[in-house]
This record gives C-alpha cells, sequence and structure tokens, in this order.
C-alpha cells in the first residue's frame, strides 16, 4: 500500500461542512454554557437532532472511513469539545453495541438513534469509585435470575450519563462481573436502557473543563434488564479471554481500540483551536513563523509556535495511522494507544502554553481560549490516562503480558 | 562497502533515465532509503548517500550541458561521492542567506569566503558550494583543485565514519559555466526542503536504533530479580521514545509525500527536521540512560548514537531525497 497523506472528495467536503457548524454553531454557546455547567444546551440538541444527525459526511466506509469520523471529532471539538461530548449520538455506548453486540443487538439499540422522536443519547459506565483502568477489578455485580440480569453497583464519570440513563429510548452499557473470581473474564457488559428502575442519576461532577458534557454518577440497584441486554457471550472462560476469542471482556475492551483514535482526534480538535487563534493573533502583533530564518533569528515565540504546530501535525498523524488500521480490520491496540497517549499530552501542553503566549489576555474569560486549556486536560486522563497508555504501548512494545508489566 | 551499498542503485535509481539513471525520483523512497541505511550507521549512511548532493541538484537544477556533463559520472557502477557546501563556520550560519560570495569580474565568477561541514570522501573532483551572487544564494559547481580553495579535515564529536573539511575559498575564479542552472540558477529553498526531509529521515533510523537496543538491553538487564523493562521508570521511557520515533517518521513522510506532489514543503520539512532535531537527542540520551554507566562506555552503541544525535543541531542539506 503507498504511502499516501490524500484525503478523498468527500472528506474534505464533510471537513468543510463540520467546520461551518462549528463556527455557527457551536461557538456562540461556548461561553454560555462554560459559565451555566449544568444546564441543557437545547439550542444545539434540537439543532443537532433535527438538523446535524444526518451528517455532512459518509462514515459507511466508503472513502477515507473511519479517519473521516476522526475529522468530524476534530472540527466539531474544535468548534467546542464539551457540545460534541453532548450530542445526542450513540456514542460509546453505541461504540460497545458495535464491538460486541450481535447484529440483531445492534438493530434493536441503535435504530432509535435513526428514528422520528425525541433527542436520545448513549453511554458507557465503566468508572467505579476502586476501578478506573484497572477495568478487572470492577465491583458492580450482575447476577442472573431467571431470564433477567440483575445489577448493583455505582459507577462513576459515566460521559453522557444523564441524557443516557433518563430520556427514554436511549441507553447505558454498563459493566459489571457476573463471578468476581474469574476476574478479566467475568467481566461483561450490559445494554441497560434510560428509565430502567433500580438505575439512578445520583449526581453530577462539576469539573475543571468540558462543562457542557454531563459527567454522571448512576446507582444501580436491583437494577433488571433482560437476559439478552448482555453483549457478547454468557461464559465465562477462565483462559485468556483473549486466546479463546471470547467477546465478553476482549470485546469491551476492543472499544478502546476503536474509540481512543477519537479520543485523540478530539483533542487534536481541541488543541487546533488554541493553536489556530494564538497564531492569528500574534501574527496580529507581527509574529510571523518564518522557515528560512537561521537559528540565531528565530524568537522564543517561534520556536514555540513551530513546536506547537509540529506536534499537534504528529498527533494527528498516529490518530490517522490508528484510524486507517480500523479501516482495514488490522489490529490497532498499539497504534491507538499511541496516538491517545501524544494527542493527550500534546495538546494539554499546546493550550496551556497558548494560554502563556497571549499575557493576561489568555488568562482572561473573555476570550475562550482559557475555556480551550480546562478542556484540553481531559484527553490527557478519559480513555486511559496519559500513564495506562503508556503501560500498552510498552507491553506492546516490550512483549509483555499486563501480568508481566504492571 | 560504499561500492557494495551503490550497486544497489540508491542514488543512481533516482537519476533520469537519459543519463543512465532508474528515472524513479521519489522523496518518499528517498527517505526510506535514508532511514534504514542511519538505522545501520548515520555517518556510514550519510557517506552512501554522498552522491546525491551533487547529482540530485545538478538533475534538478542544472542545465542540459550540466547536467550531459555530470550526471553520467554518478548512474555507472563504481561509487563516486559528491559533496555539497552549504554550511558555514561563523556563529549563525544561514543557508538562505550565505556570506560566501561570488562576484561577476568579466566572463568569470570569484569565490570568496568558508564552508565546514563538507562531506568530503575520496573519489570525484567537483563540489557545490553556495554563495551569495547579485543578493541571492546559488550554487557553484568548484574543481575540488581549484586555485585559492584550501581544505582542512576536520574532527568531529560524532559522524566519525564521515571524512567532512572546512573549505576556504580566496578568490577562486570559475568560468561563467559554473552557475548551477545557468542564467535560472537553483532554487535553495527546493533544496534545503529537500535535505530537511532526508536529514529528517535519518534523525528517524538514527532514533530507532537508539531506542532499539535500549529496548533489548532492558529486558535483558536484571536489578532486584527482573529485567529492568518490567520497572515503569523504564518501561514508560521506553513508550514514550517508540510513541516520538513513530510521529516524528510520519511528519517526514507527510513532508516528502508532498515533495512528490511537486510542493515547495519548506514549511513541512521544517517541522519534521525541528521535530526530529528534538526527538533523536531526547531517544539517543534516554537509551545512554537505560544503560546506565554501561551506556558512558564504548563498548556499546548508546554514546555513539548520542554524539551523532547532537549533530543535527548543526547539520543541513547532507544528504537529500
Amino acid at each position: 500500500m503507498p504511502i499516501s497523506f490524500e484525503k478523498a472528495e468527500n472528506t474534505r467536503e464533510a471537513e468543510r461542512a463540520y467546520h461551518q457548524i462549528a463556527v455557527e454553531r457551536m461557538r456562540p454557546i461556548s461561553r454560555k454554557y462554560d459559565d451555566h455547567e449544568h444546564d441543557l444546551p437545547v439550542e444545539w440538541i434540537d439543532w443537532f437532532w433535527r438538523e446535524g444527525r444526518k451528517g455532512a459526511g459518509r462514515a459507511d466506509g466508503e472513502g477515507d472511513g473511519f479517519v473521516q469520523v476522526c475529522i468530524q471529532a476534530e472540527e466539531l471539538c474544535w468548534g467546542d469539545a464539551a457540545l460534541y461530548l453532548r450530542m445526542p449520538t450513540p456514542a460509546l455506548g453505541g461504540s460497545a453495541v458495535a464491538a460486541a453486540g450481535t447484529n440483531e443487538q445492534k438493530e434493536r439499540f441503535l435504530a432509535p438513534f435513526r428514528g422520528d422522536g425525541h433527542a436520545i443519547w448513549g453511554a458507557m459506565a465503566i468508572t467505579e469509585p476502586n476501578a478506573g483502568s484497572d477495568a478487572a477489578a470492577i465491583e458492580t455485580t450482575a447476577r442472573l435470575e431467571g431470564d433477567e440480569w440483575v445489577l448493583n453497583g455505582t459507577k462513576i464519570f459515566c460521559t453522557a450519563g444523564q441524557g443516557a440513563s433518563e430520556v427514554p429510548g436511549g441507553f447505558v452499557v454498563v459493566w459489571a462481573t457476573v463471578d468476581k473470581s474469574a476476574g478479566r473474564a467475568g467481566i461483561k457488559s450490559f445494554v441497560v436502557p434510560a428509565g430502567t428502575p433500580g438505575m439512578t442519576l445520583v449526581g453530577l461532577e462539576k469539573k475543571l473543563g468540558i462543562r457542557a458534557s454531563d459527567t454522571a454518577t448512576l446507582r444501580f440497584e436491583n437494577c433488571r434488564v433482560p437476559r439478552d441486554h448482555l453483549l457478547g457471550s454468557e461464559k465465562v472462560k477462565k483462559a485468556d479471554p483473549s486466546q479463546t476469542g471470547d467477546k465478553g471482556f476482549k470485546g469491551a475492551m476492543a472499544t478502546f481500540d476503536a474509540s481512543r483514535p477519537i479520543v485523540a482526534a478530539m483533542a487534536v480538535g481541541v488543541g487546533r483551536a488554541a493553536l489556530d487563534f494564538v497564531t492569528e493573533e500574534l501574527a496580529r502583533e507581527g509574529v510571523r513563523l518564518r522557515f528560512d530564518a537561521p537559528p540565531r533569528e528565530l524568537t522564543a515565540m517561534e520556536r514555540d509556535l513551530i513546536d506547537m504546530t509540529a506536534e499537534l501535525q504528529a498527533a494527528r498523524l498516529l490518530t490517522w495511522r490508528a484510524a486507517r488500521l480500523l479501516n482495514r480490520m488490522k489490529p490497532n491496540n498499539l497504534e491507538a494507544s499511541m496516538a491517545k497517549a501524544k494527542a493527550g499530552l500534546a495538546v494539554t501542553r499546546i493550550t496551556q502554553k497558548a494560554v502563556a503566549l497571549l499575557g493576561p489576555a489568555g488568562y482572561s474569560k473573555k476570550l475562550l481560549l482559557e475555556k480551550w486549556m480546562r478542556d484540553a486536560k481531559i484527553n490527557d486522563i478519559y480513555e486511559g490516562t496519559q500513564q495506562i497508555n503508556q503501560l500498552i504501548v510498552a507491553r506492546r512494545i516490550l512483549g509483555y503480558s499486563s501480568s508481566a508489566l504492571r | 562497502m560504499l561500492e557494495q551499498a551503490h550497486e544497489l542503485g540508491l542514488v543512481a535509481n533516482a537519476l533520469p533515465e537519459a543519463f543512465g539513471g532508474g528515472g524513479e525520483r521519489s522523496a518518499i523512497a528517498g527517505a526510506l532509503i535514508a532511514e534504514e541505511l542511519a538505522y545501520g550507521d548515520l555517518a556510514i549512511a550519510l557517506a552512501i548517500l554522498s552522491p546525491g548532493l551533487l547529482a540530485l541538484p545538478v538533475a534538478d537544477f542544472g542545465t542540459d550541458a550540466q547536467r550531459k556533463e555530470l550526471l553520467p559520472r554518478f548512474a555507472t557502477s563504481s561509487f563516486r561521492p559528491g559533496a555539497l557546501a552549504l554550511t558555514e563556520p561563523h556563529f549563525g550560519s544561514d543557508p538562505f542567506r550565505p556570506r560566501t560570495t561570488a562576484r561577476r569580474e568579466g566572463g568569470e565568477y570569484v569565490l570568496d569566503g568558508a564552508k565546514c561541514q563538507v562531506p568530503w570522501l575520496d573519489g570525484d573532483d567537483m563540489l557545490l558550494v553556495s554563495a551569495t551572487e547579485a543578493g541571492a544564494a546559488q550554487l557553484f559547481l568548484v574543481p575540488r583543485a581549484a586555485t585559492g580553495l584550501s581544505a582542512e579535515r576536520e574532527r568531529n564529536m560524532g559522524l566519525l565514519a564521515l571524512p567532512t573539511a572546512e573549505l576556504r575559498f580566496a578568490g577562486v575564479r570559475l568560468p561563467a559555466s559554473a552557475r548551477l542552472g545557468g542564467e535560472a540558477g537553483a532554487d535553495l529553498r527546493a533544496l534545503l526542503a529537500r535535505g530537511r526531509v532526508a536529514l529528517a529521515a535519518t534523525g528517524v533510523g538514527l532514533a530507532r536504533a537508539a531506542f532499539e537496543v535500549a529496548r533489548d538491553y532492558a529486558k535483558e538487564r536484571q536489578t532486584f530479580g527482573a529485567p529492568i523493562a518490567t520497572r515503569q521508570a523504564i518501561a514508560f521511557k521506553l513508550s514514550d521514545m517508540a510513541i516520538e520515533i513513530d510521529g516524528a517518521r510520519l511528519l517526514v513522510w507527510e513532508a516528502a509525500w508532498r515533495l512528490d506532489r511537486g510542493e515547495s514543503a519548506l514549511r513541512e520539512a521544517t517541522l519534521a527536521y525541528e521535530q526530529v532535531k528534538r526527538i533523536a537527542l531526547e531517544v539517543a540520551d534516554g537509551a545512554v540512560q537505560v544503560f546506565g554507566g554501561h551506556g558512558y562506555t564504548r563498548e556499546y552503541l548508546p554514546e555513539l548514537h548520542l554524539r551523532n544525535a547532537r549533530g543535527y543541531a548543526s547539520f543541513e542539506a547532507l544528504a537529500l531525497v
């Protein structure tokens, strides 16, 4: 396969369309929903459900496929990352269903998102007070009683968890153990429809950034779902599930291989928002990037901008590489974690540097720059922290199992 | 070894068919070749690729007569080194605005100035020199034996397997036909973009070599009953190296891809090179650190990688794609 960085024509069209949405629909309400953290951004949600969800381009595998999904994420997060996370879509819950569900389950749970009713959300609930990236430490239990699974436990940091748990038609994919003694192999995921008795929204986080995104704590108390709401196989295989083809834990983890490039692309979008802005502001002050100046003549600001530009592009290209592997149905676990680790850290640094470069103006809420710095930081944390992704990369490059390198 | 490598046609393949070359010029292919050779050894890689320092600018900018005279010799089966003199020994050398001057005197050019870090392998009698002429940077073909040109072998911290020279030009008189490209001249920006892509690619290769020896050593070296690679302090360092190397390589490929599409790509080439300058040094330094005291000894390669990596701070167009 030749080395090419060419974008398909329909990708370029989609890019332009998403950029316009970012400029016209997202930026004007960015400040409002950052200031009013838990208010529902109704104008955005209504517009997205009415118009936006039709999509500006195609994400059906034609053209650039998954790369186009990344470009959509980048453009819309250039607009506003929190509003992107607030879009009424199946989101990570949908990714989980797509990764581990049967065709029938995919149709059943995802079709309403194409329907005519009101706006609905999907979400995925993994993290617990005592289990973050160490998903095998999950304490939420699922017990089979007759033809129903009974869920008990508490989930935190569930993105879009308010919409997905409360608005009828949506769902939360909940990770729970069916056999604590089985460790990883006992972890399964369950689709819990919004409004299911026993699932309660306990609270919403107040956060550093991405404030327009609802980050929920959900409690499950004898929450019952039909037996066929389990994604993947019911069987607990105590042997290494990666060897046995069990889609339970493996399927759940596969969600990350698909979601990490998207998160990396989201990060790149926020980083680009800050870099574009600061580059334009400094250009107005006479600071221009020269690529033909001798080192002694480059100012500190030019050096910073060159470094930020290169870092952002490296993160973007790593992201697209991970996405292209998905297009070709190739394993991308290593590449997805590389992209996520690089992008999360790069945009954290880029946005923080951007605030510093503009001085008091950068620090002021008159501009959105300070918001982008706060928004950017989450990319170094969720979907696996920087350190968890370093760990995954390290295991891959060293050929170590998760027990050899902890 | 240079002869054996030359037989692979690594440079000749990129020269025009009309002059005996393979007619398959590709910056992407050039970047792949440069990375792989530098993965073996940076200095030897630059020696192997040195014919391109003269042949590729002549192919790109030369007049018909210059191409006819100079290109066939680089398309034969025996190795001939090229030489390209851009960098100057004074503080703050600027490849776009050389202090070396070419003054027009009647039907001749008179060259005055100094150059350094010029690859200086035996086996050819010409070199290309950048000089400011009528306010713009141009390239001139200079016989190595020209009167007024003196060469002194350099001793550098790294690149020990690549002979380099510091050159002095004191009133070197050249015929009018020595100006590369004749009236049209040469495009230094295009040349430097190609140099930055090539050097950045070698930096990726060097970094990959340093990373791999560090990785392998970390899996063997035991402390407190386990390989040091099982400690996060080492594992995460290796992980960062791998990520940065892959990111830098993609920047290099993107710049090369743009060159192949006919874009000037100086911006992308410079971004990639700036990134590689940092990463090659960080990875080489990290490799020395992973080896600990052994990394400081000449028994292992990381100290060599570190000495070579530091050179990118001043290297310019030591290879071309």
